[in-house]
């Protein structure tokens, strides 16, 4: 159980039985008068975002939420599959609940997926995953010391900018959290 | 450097800076034949407040404000007294916030909270002009005017004017605090400094009622963008009527499930000898916060309880 002074972003508390997470948080009390933690709070399934004023003497149930490492395996109607690699036990994901992780899903890639009441309901990705450009123009020599970009494919099928050296066939880092190009990965 | 002398080094500026003010003050205080003194951390008895969380130490308490000390030197005949000290409020913390913070209070006998008004322009506007060499003051991309007299508006207009509702009916409506803070704080003090004053009788445990109002007690508060920097009051100097209120406050501790403290009987006895008088509490940490232009508290502190 929480108490209002254990607010704080990030918390992930349980209310009418959805799990939030605090995205942002206010701490205020006026001059002899009560403390007011103001919240942002993001219903961490459907994603709706309201704000919400509780006083001292509020007490929360924490989320029961779980963390547990899997392996994506394979997409099929509009569904992402993964593997619990200990048990082997299978879930799936829908691409809403996926969001933009569907653009970074790469065969085996080690992701967490976070259950609530033990269903799965979202997905939290590695910072950086690497992944290969199956489309692209060639560089044309000269046609750029300006750092101009140019949209490359990868093997998702999503497209982004990147510098105008990246060719097809390379491979690229991106990070998941901004979907930008970082580097070309060597070798 | 690693990452905690980075930290310290950033704040050197602000640390110096709060080093100054603190000198201004001390400065000010003296100029104008008030006695610093200095009163016990520890106390027996702390004043019944519901919403003010102590902190135990041992079986006694950390002073949440040094004022019933503070009083006590009153009642025994001195005039004007004034002290800085840290005060311990447990889980206070926020971008205004610590649970143990630094607080400036004066008191002197014949005065009212009209005075305290003066008072604080006086102290704020001769420190700026001692740390920043003018009355102008830069905070989060507006110019304050700090030349006296500042604004005046009484908590039932500022009700009136930001929120359209009177104060009486939010207190019914168990809604006062949610109004004041996301409503009204936000629009005072932005040109000019603003005093909030004559607050709702019920708001004010320590603070005399106004003769010719008995709906509100003789407090104001100042606020500069936003930002409560100083509560004060005509003090209450009725030992009775001091006791009911500390019962009513102690009742309405119980009712949150907060143990109540010991009676401060020294203080309600020396409260007979109290001639009138007039005190005010001043946040030194946000007034350094505004005289620096930093938008949190932690940026004008060496530690924050995090980083201990």
């Amino acid at each position: 159980m929480y108490t209002a002074s254990d607010l704080r972003k990030g918390l992930k508390i349980q209310i009418d039985n959805e799990p939030y997470i605090i995205i942002d948080f206010q701490f205020s009390k006026p001059g002899k008068g009560q403390s007011l933690y103001r919240c942002k709070l993001k219903n961490m399934i459907s994603g709706i975002i309201f704000d919400r004023t509780y006083r001292s003497g509020d007490t929360f149930q924490p989320a029961a939420i779980e963390e547990r490492k899997m392996q994506y395996l394979y997409s099929q109607n509009d569904q992402a599959c993964f593997m619990d690699t200990e048990n082997y036990e299978q879930v799936f994901l829908t691409d809403e609940q996926l969001g933009d992780a569907k653009n970074f899903l790469i065969d085996n890639l080690d992701v967490s997926i976070l259950f609530f009441d033990d269903k799965p309901i979202g997905i939290t990705l590695p910072n950086f995953v690497d992944m290969e450009v199956i489309k692209g123009d060639p560089w044309a020599k000269g046609d750029s010391v300006t750092g101009d970009t140019k949209p490359v494919t990868v093997e998702s099928g999503y497209e982004l900018r990147v510098p105008p050296f990246v060719e097809k066939g390379d491979r690229i880092t991106i990070d998941t959290r901004t979907g930008q190009y970082v580097t070309r990965v060597k070798g | 450097m690693d990452k905690e002398q980075k930290r310290l080094e950033q704040k050197k500026d602000a640390l110096r800076k709060r080093a100054k003010i603190i000198q201004a003050i001390r400065d000010f205080f003296v100029e104008n034949d008030y006695l610093e003194i200095e009163t016990p951390y520890i106390i027996p008895a702390p004043a019944p407040e519901a919403y003010i969380e102590t902190v135990r130490a041992g079986n006694s308490y950390l002073h949440p404000s040094p004022e019933l000390c503070m009083k006590r030197i009153l009642a025994a005949g001195y005039k004007k007294i004034f002290q800085i000290c840290k005060c311990f409020r447990a889980k206070e913390r926020g971008g205004l916030h610590l649970p143990e913070f630094t607080m400036l209070e004066w008191y002197s006998v014949n005065t009212d909270y009209m005075d305290l008004m003066e008072d604080c322009e006086n102290l704020v506007s001769s420190v700026s002009k001692k740390i920043n060499g003018r009355l102008f003051v830069p905070y989060r991309n507006r110019l304050i005017d700090l030349t006296p007299p500042w604004e005046r508006l009484t908590v039932r207009d500022a009700f009136s004017l930001f929120a359209s509702i009177d104060p009486e009916t939010a207190i019914r409506q168990d809604c006062f605090d949610e109004i004041m803070s996301f409503k009204i704080e936000q629009h005072l003090g932005i040109k000019k400094p603003t005093f909030l004053y004559d607050y709702p009788s019920s708001c004010a445990s320590l603070a005399r009622i106004k003769s010719t109002d008995q709906t509100v007690a003789e407090r104001c508060e100042l606020f500069i963008s936003g930002i409560e920097i100083s509560n004060g009051f005509s003090e209450l100097t009725d030992p009775q009527e001091q006791e009911t209120r500390f019962r009513q406050e102690t009742k309405k501790m119980q009712g949150l499930g907060i143990s109540p403290y010991p009676t401060p009987k020294n203080f309600l006895s020396a409260l007979k000898h109290m001639p009138k008088a007039a005190g005010m509490a001043l946040g030194i940490d946000r007034l350094v916060m505004i005289l620096t232009d930093k938008d949190r508290i932690d940026d004008i502190v060496a530690f924050t309880p995090e980083s201990l």
